[in-house]
């Protein structure tokens, strides 16, 4: 599991780059879901997002689920290209794999890498 | 096990439809017109509808041949958690092919159709007799319409007492997957209530979570672990004192048949699953079934019509049944009356060969049947949440030390002749087999399905392969899951002016 320590974590498995304000779904989720044949990006550039509002949903062979926003602000940029190749978001989940970008506003409760690796040791129990 | 496949590579290339088209050959012949003929304007004809020519035979054998890849619950055991495949008797298919039922309209004068709307009221009575409420409506052309019936039933009700901040709807993460999504269909938002260590509804964080804002809990008890909540009394006061409705996901009544009412337990809307619990057939896609009941201060809101009793017997005189509209009703869910031969009938068939004392025995058995499995199987797989089950159980799918999963076990049991459980749901548990015998399987087939497992777990650790691989007994070798979902192809053919067809 690989869990970048520039990075902060949501609880519903968000991750969110404080400095460049992307927001995707961490490598952990990625590999609960398994294979990810489906994406919707549920928001627009120039939206306002609170903390939990949905801002994509995900599908895979297995199951489907929603991705919340882990902080409040500004959608400032979307990637499109994910709808093509939802693969990516397996493959380089912290990569290209990002959802969106935010002007954060007000942080929700995140988690540090090292706490995030912990929740997720706890949950494969 | 000799001719393995390789993954995705089909053991045999079945024709399509198109396949077996050849040009001028034709199933049925017209005689020439008598009449003079009346062309359709050129500019209305389509250049291009290929259509396969065939003979009527070569249709039909095409059609029989394929048919026989199915499986289903006359073929063999089909422990499909959730789903309640049990074995539907097949004087039902007597019973709603009678011509009194067979033969009528929907829009007939009530006078002409008393019998049918005497089977209507009876149906009636005897689920709200089952579920505990005051009031059913046939109406719901599934569990999921059911379910969309019930939640507006909740919004109105609120909305007609002036009470409309009511935003969100709690559902436990145990609950069906149709209920989250029936409460976002009417624009709710949806709170999920985690469950607690031994997979009841966490009472702490439902407490948390019960305002003034909450329309009510969606509850599907027994939950999608098998587990009747041992608090379930407690978490519906809760929401109840909030000012909230609980709604029942019924779709789990096979295990309380005539032991426990939902209406007792203080749930106030359900939907009753005909095409689970009583037997109406499934799984082809329908024809589904999704009477609602309530209790009485939300009668009133029920979709309408009810049938009801307009004129009561006099003497030697049979009472008049007839449509009624509740006063407040939110109105119309499909166009008359709910699946009538395909359901209703063979759902009273059921009921009435059964009686009370014979829905009581189905729970019993059913409950029974699924411990009994659990058991078996209890040292060879994880058994997440473990205790009693109700009429279906969870194990997980995986092994220490092993790549094995959930979906290779699922397609190794084919080999073995079996359909596989449910899996990967419900989501809180890893590598989710989600297994329900029903109660009209025998000790013998429990017995096989469970070797079945217990070799596969042993075939797992020894010789994985043969699950990486599996199923190598059917027609076709393991499917590619990911390329299907990928790369939607819905159409043998696509007509060459497709792209302007559609712009």
């Amino acid at each position: 599991m690989n869990t970048p320590s520039n990075l902060k974590y949501g609880k519903t498995d968000e991750w969110f780059d404080p400095e460049t304000g992307g927001i995707g779904l961490s490598d952990y989720a990625q590999d609960q879901l398994s294979d990810i044949v489906f994406i919707e990006l549920l928001v627009e550039v120039g939206d306002t997002v609170e903390v939990g509002t949905p801002i994509a949903s995900v599908e895979s062979v297995k199951a489907s689920a929603e991705i919340y926003s882990p902080t409040s602000g500004k959608i400032t940029e979307i990637n499109d290209a994910l709808a093509e190749t939802p693969e990516v978001l397996n493959s380089d989940p912290y990569g290209d794999g990002w959802m969106v970008k935010v002007e954060a506003g007000k942080l929700g409760e995140v988690m540090d890498a090292a706490a995030y690796t912990k929740y997720c040791e706890e949950r494969d129990q | 096990m000799s001719d393995f496949v390789l993954e995705g590579e089909p053991k045999v290339v079945e024709p399509t439809i198109y396949d077996l088209s050849t040009p001028g050959r034709t199933g049925v012949t017209f005689p020439e017109p008598d009449v003079p003929r009346s062309d359709l304007p050129e500019s209305m004809l389509r250049k291009n509808l290929p259509l396969p020519e065939l003979a009527e035979v070569d249709v039909i054998r095409h059609y029989m041949h394929l048919s026989t890849f199915n499986y289903n619950v006359d073929a063999g055991f089909y422990p499909l958690g959730s789903c309640t495949m049990k074995y539907n008797p097949k004087i039902n298919e007597d019973t709603c092919r009678l011509p009194g039922f067979l033969y009528t309209h929907p829009l007939q004068p009530i006078e002409t159709v008393q019998g049918n709307l005497a089977l209507m009221y009876t149906l009636q009575e005897w689920l709200k007799e089952i579920g505990g409420f005051a009031a059913v409506t046939l109406q719901p052309a599934a569990g999921a319409q059911g379910e969309f019936t019930g939640v507006l039933i909740m919004r109105n009700y609120h909305k007609s007492r002036g009470d409309d901040q009511r935003i969100k709807m709690l559902i436990p993460d145990s609950a069906h997957g149709t209920n989250p999504a029936s409460a976002s269909m009417m624009g709710l938002q949806v709170v999920q209530i985690a469950s607690d260590e031994r997979g009841n509804l966490d009472l702490k964080i439902l407490k948390k979570e019960c305002d003034d804002t909450v329309l009510g809990l969606m509850l599907t008890n027994p939950n999608t672990l098998g587990l009747f909540d041992e608090h379930v009394e407690e978490a519906i006061n809760i929401v109840h004192d909030c000012g909230g409705l609980v709604y029942g996901d019924g779709a789990n009544m096979n295990a309380l048949l005539g032991i426990v009412r939902p209406g007792d337990l203080g749930i106030d809307v359900m939907h009753f699953n005909l095409h689970k619990t009583f037997s109406v057939p499934h799984g082809g896609g329908g024809p589904g079934s999704g009477p609602v009941g309530v209790v009485s201060h939300l009668a009133d809101f029920l979709p309408s019509p009810l049938v009801d009793i307009l004129e009561e017997a006099d003497g030697e005189v049979a009472p008049l049944f007839g449509f009624i509209t509740p006063e407040k009703s939110i109105g119309r869910m499909k166009a008359f009356h709910g699946h009538f031969g395909g359901g209703l009938v063979r759902a009273f068939t059921y009921i009435a060969m059964h009686g009370p004392d014979g829905l009581r025995q189905i729970a019993e058995y059913a409950v029974l049947n699924a411990n009994y499995l659990q058991a078996r199987v209890r040292d060879t797989y994880t058994i997440p949440f473990d205790r009693i089950c109700m009429h279906e159980f969870i194990a997980e799918g995986r092994f220490e030390g092993s790549d094995i999963i959930a979906l290779d076990i699922s397609k190794r049991l084919m080999d073995y002749g079996f359909h596989p459980p449910t899996n990967y749901f419900p989501l809180i548990v890893h590598e989710a087999l989600m297994i329900e015998p029903t109660e009209t399987e025998n000790k013998d087939t429990l017995d096989r399905f469970a070797d079945a497992l217990i070799k596969i777990a042993d075939e797992a650790i020894n010789d994985p392969d043969l699950l990486h691989n599996a199923p190598h007994n059917t027609k076709f070798g393991r499917m590619d899951e990911v390329k299907a979902a990928r790369e939607l192809v819905l159409c043998c053919w696509l007509p060459e002016d497709y792209e302007n067809q559609t712009t």
